[in-house]
C-alpha cells in the first residue's frame, strides 16, 4: 500500500490537473518545499477535466483579470515548451456578429492583443476546406495556440519534486478535518493515511465543491456538459506536421469550433441544451467507461449542430469514408459569474480554492494563488475571481444552477457588458420595492438585490429635458439603458433626487479596540470626533487599492463602515480577517437590518426639513458629519455625504422602517420637485461629471492612490496596511494619472453618433496605443453620459507626458476612432469643480 | 441482397459495474448504451455485402423505445431501414425474442441473409440466433470469422476458428450467421450518415411476450480480484527481478 509519506506538509494541493499541478510548482517555488500533491488517479492523467480538454488558448478580450491570467498561462505554456501557435479565427455568420467583431476589435487593441477582422476570402486562405460563402467576415487572432496540457502539468510536477515537492498518486481525500476551536484548516484524510496541514487548496475542478463540504464550506461551481467529437482520419490532414498546422475557428454565431488535432477534426459545441450532472453524480475512475467526466454522449443532443459544421466545412466533414471516432459530454466548471474562484475560503481559515479554471488560465491562476498564499498579494489583480465574494444565496445548488444554465449558451454569444440575468431573480428586495414597481423601476441586479436603474413614471421628464438627455440612436448603446437616467440626473440637479440604497453594506465594528483595527486598515484618519465621516482607502501591502468606503464614528468604540454590494463580502472577509489579531472587537455585518436612501439636490435640506424639526440647517448638519435625526416619527441615521456633487444626506433606518421612510419622501419632496432616482444616476452620471472613483472601476490593486488623484496633503502618523508602498508612492513621479476625458464628436462613419461604454483603447492622436511605464494600457476604465456639462465623459488612466488638460486623442470604438479631449487631469470636478453644491 | 442484422441495446459498462439497489438491472443513470462488438461487426459486415452487391441493410431490435438510438446508429453505418420491437416492462428471454424476431421476419419476408452478434453482451445466451434460424427453417452457421456471399449462386461461405482450426461452412441463402468480433474492422459513423440516422423512418410493433420457462431473481457482482503492482526495483539493480519475471511468463527462456 502507498501510504502518505510525509504525514505533515506545509501545503496540501488536492487535485492534480493543470491547475493542481502548476500550484504545486509555484508553491514549492516560492518557499513551500513541503508541499504534497494528492489525487485519488494516477499519473500522469489522473482523470480530470484536463484530461479530456481541447487545449487551445485564444487570448481573452471581455474582462481585463481574464485577459491577463490567459497572457500569463500562455507565457508559462510556451516556456514548458508545449505551446504551438496555429492561429484563431472567429467567423461571423450574421451582421450582428459582425458589429460585434468590429466591437471587440476595439477592446482586444486595448490589452494589447494582436486581432484583425479579414474577409471571407482570407478566412479561406488560412482555412482552404472552410466555405466561405455562409460566413460574413473574420476575427483573426494569429497569436491563438494549442498547448499540451498534460505535459504541463508533467513539467510542473516534476519541478516541485525536484524542489522538495511529494506527490501521492492514486489517493483519494476522504475528510478535511477542521480544528473546531480556532476555525482553521488542520489535518487532510487519505485513503492512505493522514497528512497534517494548516494549508489545503481544493484543485479538484468539477469535484471541488465536494471537498469543500469535507470542511463545511462551499464552492460556487457546477459541472455541466460540454459536447465535443473528433472525426477523422481526415485526408488532408495526413500531410500535416505536428498536433496542428491550420488555424481553429470559432463558428460563434452556432456556438461551436472546429480545430485540428492531429489527422482529426475536433468539433466541439456550445450550442446543446445546458446539461447540468452533480459533482455527487460524476462516475469514479473504475466506474466509468472512459474517464470520470467524459460521460456518454448523448446524439440528441449534438445532432443539430452536425448539419451546421457541415454547412461551414463541407468537403471535409462530408467526407463518408472520415468518421465520428471519439465523441463525449465532457464536464466542465461553471461558476455563476463566469469567473474562477480563487482564494481562502471565508469559511475556513487555511482552505483555499483553485477552482473552475479552463485550460487558458490554468497556470496564470496557479501562480497568482501561490503568490497569494505565500506573500498576500498576486502580480495579477484577481479580485474578480475572490473565492470570498458571494453572498450566501449565490452558493446555493439552485443559484448556481441557474445562472450556469442561463450562461452556458452565452459561451461564445454577443453579451452586453451590463446585461442582466433573467433566471433568479427578486432575490433580494428593499422595503420600498413595491413602491418602485409601481413607479415603474427597471431594475437591474448587485449581490441579489434588485435595484432601481431608472423609473418609467420619470418619462414626463424627456420632454422637458428635450435634446439634454443625450438620446441614443444605437440600439447597442441603448440596450439596458435609458435617456431617463438622464432626465433623473437633470432633475436632481435641478431640484431633488431620492436614491434607493439598500443594497449598501454595512458592517458595525465595536468595543475597545474598534480604533485601532480601523485605522490599521484605512489610509485616513479614523481617529476623529464622534458623529465624523471618513472617505478612505484599504490598500493592500502594496499599495494597491483593496476597498474604496466610508466610515462612520458613531461613538467612542463604535464605527460603521459602509461599502457597496457588489464588493462587501470580499471588504467583510479582510476586515474580519484582520480582526481576528485584535482584541475587544466585535464586528457584525447589519446589511440585512438596515435600508438606506439617498436624498440629494439643491432642496434636499427643503425636504428633508418638511419631514424633520430637528436642524439641518448648514451650521446645524455641517457636511462630512453624521448623526441621528427624527422623520415622521422614525428615528433616522442621518449622514451628509454625497458620491454624486449634491447637498444631501443618506438616510439609514431599520430595514422595515425603509418603505414608510421613502414614501415619506416622495409625498414631502412632491412640493420641491423630488423625484426617484436609479442607480443609472447613482452609479454613473452623478458621480462620472463629479469625477468621483469606483471600485473596480478605476480603484483597482493596479494602480495607487497617487495615480488616482486621490492622494491627501499629510499622512497620518499610525501604522496601516500599505503605509509604506504609500510613501514611496508619494516620493516618485506617477507612471499615470487619472484623467476625465471628454468625447469632441460621436459621429461614426455611418453618421449615427456612437457612445463609448467603457473598455475602449485610448490612442495618440495618430492612432497608436498608449502604454505607460509600468506597461499598463490606457483605456476607458468607466464611460457615461455628463448631462449637465452636455458632454460624454470618460475616464482613463494616462501616463504623464499625456495626462495634459486641453490635449487631443482618440478613443476607438466599434473600429472607428473619435477624437477626444482631456478634460481634467486628476480628480477635479468637471461639475461644479469648487465643490460649493455638496457643501451648500 | 437483402440483409437483416439483429442487435440489443446494452449499457456501456466501465471497469467496475455498479447495480441498481433492488439488485434488478445495471445502473445506468451515468451509462451510454451500445451494442456488443460483435453485433457491431455484424452492422458492418451486412454493409459491407450491400456495398459491394447491392441491396439494402435492415437493422432490427426488440427494447424499450430507447433502442431506436441503436438503430439510428446502425443507419449511420450504412443500414437503410430500421425495425424496433417494442418491449414493455417485461423482459424478453432468449426464447421470447427468438419468436418476437421471426414473427417479424416472417411478415416482411424477402430477406436473403439474417445477421447475428454470436452473443449478446448482458446475458451472454448465446441462443437467438440459432432459435431463429431453427424455428425459420434455416441453416445457421455460429462463431462465424470470415463471410464471402456468391448471390448469383444464392450460396454463402462462412469460416470459424475452432481449437486451431478452420472450419468452413457452405451454406444456401437464405440462412442464419452468427459473427464473432474481428470478422472485420468496423467503420465509424460519418457526418452525413448520422444526419441520415437522424431523418430514418423506425417501423415499430409491439411483439407477443412468453414465459420462457426462466426468471431473473437478482443480480450480484463476482468478487473482483483486487490487482497490486510490485515494484522490482530502481536502475540497474531491477534487472535480475526483471529477467526473472519476463522468464517465468516465457517472454525470456
Amino acid at each position: 500500500m502507498n501510504e502518505v509519506t510525509p504525514t505533515s506538509a506545509g501545503a496540501v494541493v488536492i487535485g492534480a490537473g493543470i491547475v493542481g499541478n502548476c500550484l504545486t510548482y509555484h508553491l514549492a517555488r516560492l518557499g513551500v518545499r513541503d508541499v504534497v500533491l494528492v489525487d485519488k488517479g494516477p499519473m500522469p492523467n489522473p482523470g480530470g477535466s484536463t484530461g479530456h480538454a481541447s487545449n487551445f488558448i485564444f487570448p481573452v478580450d471581455y474582462s481585463r483579470m481574464m485577459t491577463e491570467l490567459t497572457s500569463d498561462s500562455t507565457a508559462q505554456y510556451k516556456e514548458l515548451g508545449v505551446f504551438t501557435e496555429s492561429g484563431g479565427i472567429e467567423v461571423a455568420r450574421d451582421s450582428e456578429r459582425e458589429v460585434e467583431f468590429r466591437r471587440r476589435a476595439s477592446t482586444a487593441k486595448a490589452w494589447g492583443i494582436e486581432v484583425e477582422i479579414i474577409s471571407p476570402e482570407e478566412v479561406r486562405h488560412l482555412v482552404p476546406y472552410l466555405d466561405s460563402s455562409v460566413i460574413l467576415s473574420g476575427l483573426y487572432f494569429p497569436r491563438v495556440g494549442v498547448v499540451d496540457s498534460l505535459r504541463a502539468g508533467t513539467i510542473m510536477r516534476e519541478r516541485a519534486q525536484a524542489l522538495g515537492g511529494r506527490v501521492q498518486a492514486s489517493t483519494e481525500v476522504i475528510g478535511i478535518d477542521v480544528n473546531p476551536a480556532t476555525g482553521a484548516v488542520e489535518r487532510v484524510r487519505t485513503s492512505a493515511g493522514e497528512i497534517e496541514t494548516e494549508l489545503v487548496a481544493i484543485c479538484c475542478g468539477v469535484w471541488s465543491p465536494r471537498l469543500a463540504e469535507m470542511a463545511g464550506s462551499h464552492i460556487a461551481l457546477t459541472p455541466i456538459v460540454h459536447q465535443m467529437i473528433s472525426v477523422g482520419p481526415i485526408p488532408l490532414f495526413s500531410g500535416t506536421v505536428g498536433e496542428i498546422e491550420y488555424p481553429i475557428v470559432r463558428d460563434v454565431d452556432t456556438n461551436m469550433y472546429e480545430r485540428q488535432h492531429g489527422g482529426d477534426m475536433e468539433v466541439g459545441s456550445y450550442a446543446h441544451r445546458p446539461i447540468i450532472v452533480s459533482p455527487d453524480e460524476i462516475p469514479s475512475n473504475e466506474a466509468a467507461s472512459l474517464s470520470p467526466p467524459e460521460l456518454p454522449f448523448t446524439s440528441d443532443d449534438f445532432d443539430p449542430q452536425l448539419a451546421q459544421a457541415l454547412e461551414l466545412m463541407p468537403e471535409l466533414l462530408g467526407d463518408e469514408s472520415v468518421g465520428i471516432r471519439y465523441a463525449i459530454n465532457g464536464l466542465i466548471s461553471m461558476t455563476p459569474d463566469g469567473h474562477p474562484v480563487l482564494g481562502e475560503l471565508p469559511e475556513v481559515k487555511g482552505l483555499w480554492s483553485v477552482s473552475a479554471s479552463w485550460i487558458k488560465e490554468g497556470p496564470g491562476i496557479a501562480r497568482a494563488a501561490a503568490e497569494q498564499i505565500v506573500g498576500g498579494i498576486s502580480e495579477v489583480d484577481v479580485h474578480e475571481a475572490d473565492a470570498s465574494r458571494f453572498y450566501p444565496f449565490q452558493l446555493t445548488r439552485q443559484h448556481v444552477r441557474a445562472r450556469a444554465r442561463e450562461g452556458f449558451n452565452k459561451m461564445y454569444g454577443v453579451v452586453h457588458p451590463v446585461e442582466q440575468w433573467t433566471l433568479e431573480r427578486e432575490i433580494r428586495l428593499a422595503p420600498m420595492f413595491p413602491s418602485e414597481r409601481e413607479l415603474g423601476a427597471f431594475c437591474y441586479q448587485t449581490a441579489g438585490w434588485e435595484r432601481p436603474h431608472w423609473y418609467a413614471s420619470n418619462a414626463p421628464l424627456l420632454e422637458r429635458y428635450g435634446d439634454r438627455v443625450m438620446p441614443r440612436t444605437a440600439e447597442w448603446e441603448a440596450r439596458w439603458w435609458s435617456p431617463i437616467i438622464n432626465a433623473e440626473h437633470l432633475a436632481m440637479r435641478d431640484a431633488c433626487g431620492l436614491v434607493d440604497l439598500t443594497a449598501f453594506v454595512e458592517i458595525d465594528v465595536a468595543g475597545p479596540g474598534a480604533l485601532e483595527l480601523l485605522q490599521e486598515l484605512s489610509v485616513a484618519q479614523l481617529d476623529v470626533a464622534n458623529g465624523r465621516v471618513v472617505y478612505t482607502s484599504w490598500l493592500d501591502g502594496a499599495g494597491g487599492f483593496k476597498a474604496d468606503l466610508t466610515i462612520m464614528r458613531l461613538a467612542e468604540n463604535h464605527f460603521r463602515v459602509v461599502t457597496g454590494g457588489a464588493h462587501g463580502m470580499a471588504d467583510k472577509k479582510w476586515l474580519l480577517d484582520h480582526a481576528a489579531a485584535h482584541d475587544g472587537v466585535e464586528v457584525w455585518d447589519l446589511t440585512s437590518s438596515l435600508s438606506t436612501v439617498g436624498l440629494w439636490g439643491p432642496r434636499a435640506r427643503d425636504v428633508l426639513a418638511s419631514a424633520s424639526d430637528d436642524d439641518v440647517s448648514g451650521e446645524g448638519f455641517a457636511f462630512g458629519t453624521c448623526r441621528e435625526i427624527e422623520v415622521n416619527g422614525l428615528a433616522v441615521l442621518a449622514s451628509r455625504i454625497s458620491y454624486v456633487g449634491e447637498l444631501g444626506w443618506e438616510l439609514y433606518v431599520p430595514i422595515e422602517q425603509g418603505a414608510r421612510l421613502w414614501a415619506t419622501f416622495l409625498e414631502a419632496g412632491r412640493p420641491h420637485g423630488l423625484v426617484p432616482v436609479g442607480i443609472g444616476v447613482y452609479g454613473t452620471t452623478g458621480r462620472l461629471e463629479k469625477g468621483y472613483r469606483a471600485y473596480g472601476n478605476e480603484l483597482t490593486p493596479d494602480y495607487d492612490i497617487v495615480e488616482a488623484g486621490m492622494t491627501r496633503p499629510k499622512v497620518k502618523a499610525q501604522e496601516f496596511v500599505g503605509k509604506d508602498a504609500y510613501l514611496s508612492q508619494r516620493e516618485a513621479a506617477p507612471s499615470a494619472t487619472l484623467c476625465t476625458l471628454t468625447v469632441d464628436d460621436h459621429r461614426s462613419s455611418t453618421g449615427e453618433l456612437r457612445y463609448m461604454l467603457g473598455g475602449e483603447p485610448v490612442l495618440t492622436p495618430d492612432g497608436k496605443r498608449i502604454v505607460d511605464e509600468k506597461g499598463r494600457p490606457a483605456y476607458v476604465t468607466s464611460a457615461g453620459s455628463a448631462p449637465s456639462l452636455g458632454k460624454h465623459v470618460l475616464l482613463a488612466y494616462l501616463p504623464p507626458e499625456l495626462a495634459v488638460e486641453g490635449g487631443k486623442l482618440l478613443v476607438e470604438y466599434m473600429s472607428e476612432q473619435f477624437p477626444a479631449t482631456v478634460a481634467i487631469a486628476g480628480s477635479r470636478p468637471l461639475f461644479d469643480p469648487e465643490n460649493e453644491r455638496v457643501r451648500a | 441482397m437483402e440483409v437483416i442484422v439483429c442487435v440489443k441495446r446494452v449499457p456501456m459498462v466501465g471497469g467496475r459495474i455498479v447495480l441498481t439497489p433492488d439488485g434488478q438491472r445495471i445502473d445506468t443513470k451515468l451509462l451510454g448504451f451500445t451494442v456488443s462488438p460483435h453485433e457491431e461487426c455484424a452492422v458492418e459486415e451486412a454493409v459491407r455485402l450491400v456495398e459491394a452487391n447491392g441491396g439494402a441493410v435492415t437493422v432490427l431490435t426488440l427494447g424499450p423505445p430507447e433502442a431506436e438510438e441503436q438503430l439510428r446508429d446502425a443507419v449511420a453505418l450504412g443500414a437503410s431501414k430500421c425495425v424496433l420491437l417494442e418491449t414493455g416492462e417485461r423482459e424478453f428471454g432468449p426464447i421470447a425474442t427468438a419468436e418476437a424476431i421471426v414473427a417479424a421476419v416472417r411478415e416482411r419476408g424477402g430477406y436473403d441473409l439474417l445477421l447475428f452478434g454470436n452473443e449478446a453482451a448482458d446475458t451472454g445466451d448465446f441462443q437467438v440466433g440459432i432459435r431463429v434460424a431453427h424455428m425459420l427453417g434455416l441453416p445457421v452457421a455460429t462463431g462465424i470469422k470470415s463471410l464471402e456471399v456468391d448471390p448469383g449462386s444464392r450460396r454463402a461461405k462462412a469460416r470459424r476458428q475452432y481449437r486451431g482450426a478452420e472450419e468452413l461452412f457452405e451454406l444456401p441463402l437464405p440462412a442464419v450467421v452468427t459473427v464473432k468480433e474481428g470478422i472485420n474492422l468496423p467503420r465509424y459513423p460519418s457526418l452525413p450518415g448520422r444526419i441520415r440516422a437522424k431523418k430514418a423512418a423506425v417501423e415499430t410493433s409491439t411483439p407477443v411476450w412468453r414465459d420462457d420457462g426462466l426468471s431473473k431473481r437478482e443480480l450480484s457482482l463476482p468478487e473482483v480480484e483486487r490487482r497490486h503492482a510490485e515494484v522490482l526495483g530502481q536502475g540497474k539493480e531491477a534487472v535480475p527481478a526483471l529477467v526473472s519475471v519476463l522468464e517465468s511468463i516465457g517472454l525470456l527462456t
